[in-house]
């Protein structure tokens, strides 16, 4: 149960950080804000590893595994293409 | 120890992740804000692979090399038209990771017979793979939406609110049995908890199809964001399956970031979170044709709105999807440097909800080397639409309906921008046809309107070629 607690304790004051450092971002940056949160949750390809690392019988495995590929496209793939369309943002003075 | 070194690594990702967020902010920092975040990443992952006590390898480096492949080949050849795809694309993706890790965080407990004990973290199990599988689902139908592989139009059912609603009841349902509720009921007993665990997948697939078709395409910016918010809840709730706190702390800043998105496009359109997904707004298109023939509009050539163009002191573009589908930028912009060159003060007044996610037209423009202050937000727009010479609105309609000003039309209310205060309006637009909302547009008939029918991208190519033969 205390995990459990521990858990929720980071779940809401990330929540709140997550709400007050976003606010803030301007409408431009909307679209590479989301492909860059987007990637951030990839995050869980750290669970992916460990069952896949970890697994004990193939059907876990292949799950795992599977878990592994989705992530990593997701993470991989959103960092590049929010930095893609990062370099493209320019002011008037830098043309 | 190794435990304490890997808990503080994980911190230090912690850490990252919130400074990168931060730096996402602004448009200067904003590029070292994603390396931030993307070094986060990799420090968490090699902690956990170090950590981790890995026994088999090959599965998964072969599974890392797959996904780091096909992720930096979609991140490289995309179109930036198709942005929203793409992130529609990895939403699902994320999303479909944690119903996975969380399923097999469940046969691995049901292996060890070790999960009698534990209801909490059987609920969160069952909220990993359901919200998790929503997402992914979802995902690939608001792709398909935006693919045009399905129709753009809500797609809508008899029923279809009822039975999506017993559909989520069903599913709470057999979330509670996963989390060995009625354990004692003689047909549950009998039940493997495979089972339920399939059952439950299925029902969150289906149930994932059902929120996102009758969703019209115009709502897929709130779409795009409320899916994001949900892949990354998804990921927090496989943070505490398998009592993780970084994918927890990850996952929630990530369903706070989708959730703000969603309430901004909310506000934008007037509309609440209820009526964008149980609507089915727009795409009924049945109100606009009615008075085509008897209402006079004023029709122009490129020639005249160049000439308006080339002498006005300042201009304000309007953009909408319709550039994007016209894949109009570059030569919006060649347009823009142009007039520039002349003196004339140019601008670009963007809509939050202009094209199909938050931010659209923003990266269409900045992909086209518009410099970024150009672009005016909607607070920053409105005031300077009075002593605006000429507004070009381009592939744009419901966000410049003056109908949003009026009591009973059915956007009533939503903020748009006034483009009918400027001296002219001129209108590039294939036809009279009305816009997603499926509503007749009064700036059309205006006195000061002009309409240039044609495509958007010919339109601007034109005006800039007419332009510099001016000189």
């Amino acid at each position: 149960m205390g995990e459990l607690i521990l858990g929720l304790y980071v779940f809401t004051l990330a929540t709140l950080v997550g709400v007050e450092l976003i606010r803030r971002v301007p409408p431009t940056l909307h679209t590479p804000l989301m492909s860059g949160a987007n990637a951030v949750s990839g995050i869980t390809i750290l669970g992916a590893v460990i069952v896949v690392g970890t697994a004990e019988g193939p059907w876990v495995t292949w799950l795992g595994a599977a878990a592994v590929v989705l992530a990593t496209v997701n993470v991989v793939g959103g960092f590049l293409v929010t930095d893609r369309m990062l370099r493209m943002f320019r002011r008037d003075s830098e043309r | 120890m190794a435990l304490l070194a890997q808990q503080l690594a994980y911190i230090a990702s912690a850490v990252l992740f919130v400074w990168g967020l931060k730096r996402l902010g602004s448009p200067d920092t904003a590029r070292s804000g994603n390396a931030l975040s993307a070094s986060a990443m990799l420090l968490a992952l090699a902690t956990t692979l170090i950590a981790g006590e890995v026994i088999s390898w090959t599965v998964l480096l072969v599974a890392l090399a797959i996904g780091s492949v096909a992720g930096a080949l979609l991140a490289r050849l995309v179109q930036m038209t198709a942005m929203p795809q793409l992130v529609a694309v990895f939403n699902g993706f994320g999303g479909g990771a944690s119903a996975l890790v969380a399923a097999a965080e469940f046969l691995r407990l049901d292996a060890s017979g070790a999960q009698g004990g534990h209801p909490a973290l059987l609920v969160t199990i069952a909220l990993g793979i359901l919200v998790g599988t929503v997402t992914l689902t979802g995902s690939f139908v608001a792709f398909g939406k935006l693919q045009g592989l399905l129709p753009g139009r809500p797609v809508t059912w008899p029923l279809q609110r009822v039975l999506s609603g017993l559909l989520f009841i069903g599913l709470i349902v057999l979330g509670a049995l996963l989390a060995g509720v009625g354990a004692e009921l003689e047909f549950v007993a009998a039940l493997d908890g495979w089972e339920v665990l399939a059952l439950l997948g299925l029902g969150a697939a289906l149930l994932g199809i059902a929120l996102v078709l009758p969703i019209g395409g115009a709502d897929m910016p709130v779409v795009v964001s409320l899916l994001n918010s949900y892949s990354g809840l998804a990921a927090a709730a496989a943070g505490f399956a398998i009592g993780n706190p970084l994918l927890i702390l990850a996952g929630a800043l990530v369903g706070a970031a989708g959730l703000i998105l969603t309430r901004i496009m909310c506000r934008s359109m007037n509309r609440s979170l209820a009526n964008v997904a149980f609507g089915a707004f727009g795409g009924a298109g049945a109100t606009a044709t009615a008075d085509d023939g008897e209402r006079p509009v004023r029709r122009t050539t490129t020639e005249e709105t160049a000439l308006l163009l080339a002498y006005a002191s300042s201009v304000v573009v309007v953009p909408g999807y319709g550039l994007a589908v016209a894949q109009a930028q570059h030569e919006t912009r060649k347009l823009m440097d142009l007039l520039v060159e002349r003196g004339v003060k140019v601008s670009f007044a963007i809509h939050p909800v202009a094209g199909r996610m938050p931010g659209h037209m923003n990266v269409l423009l900045a992909e086209a080397d518009v410099p970024y202050d150009r672009l005016l937000d909607l607070d920053e727009a409105n005031p300077e639409f009075s002593r605006t010479d000429v507004v070009v609105v381009v592939g744009a309609n419901d966000v410049v309906n003056p109908l949003a000003r009026e009591a009973d039309s059915p956007i009533s209310g939503m903020p748009i921008l006034n483009v009918d205060e400027a001296r002219n309006v001129v209108v590039i637009k294939r036809s009279l046809s009305p816009g997603f909302a499926g509503l007749d547009n009064p700036l059309f008939y205006l006195d000061h309107t002009l309409m240039l029918f044609s495509d958007a991208r010919e339109a601007m190519a034109d005006l800039a070629r007419e332009v510099r033969e001016l000189k």
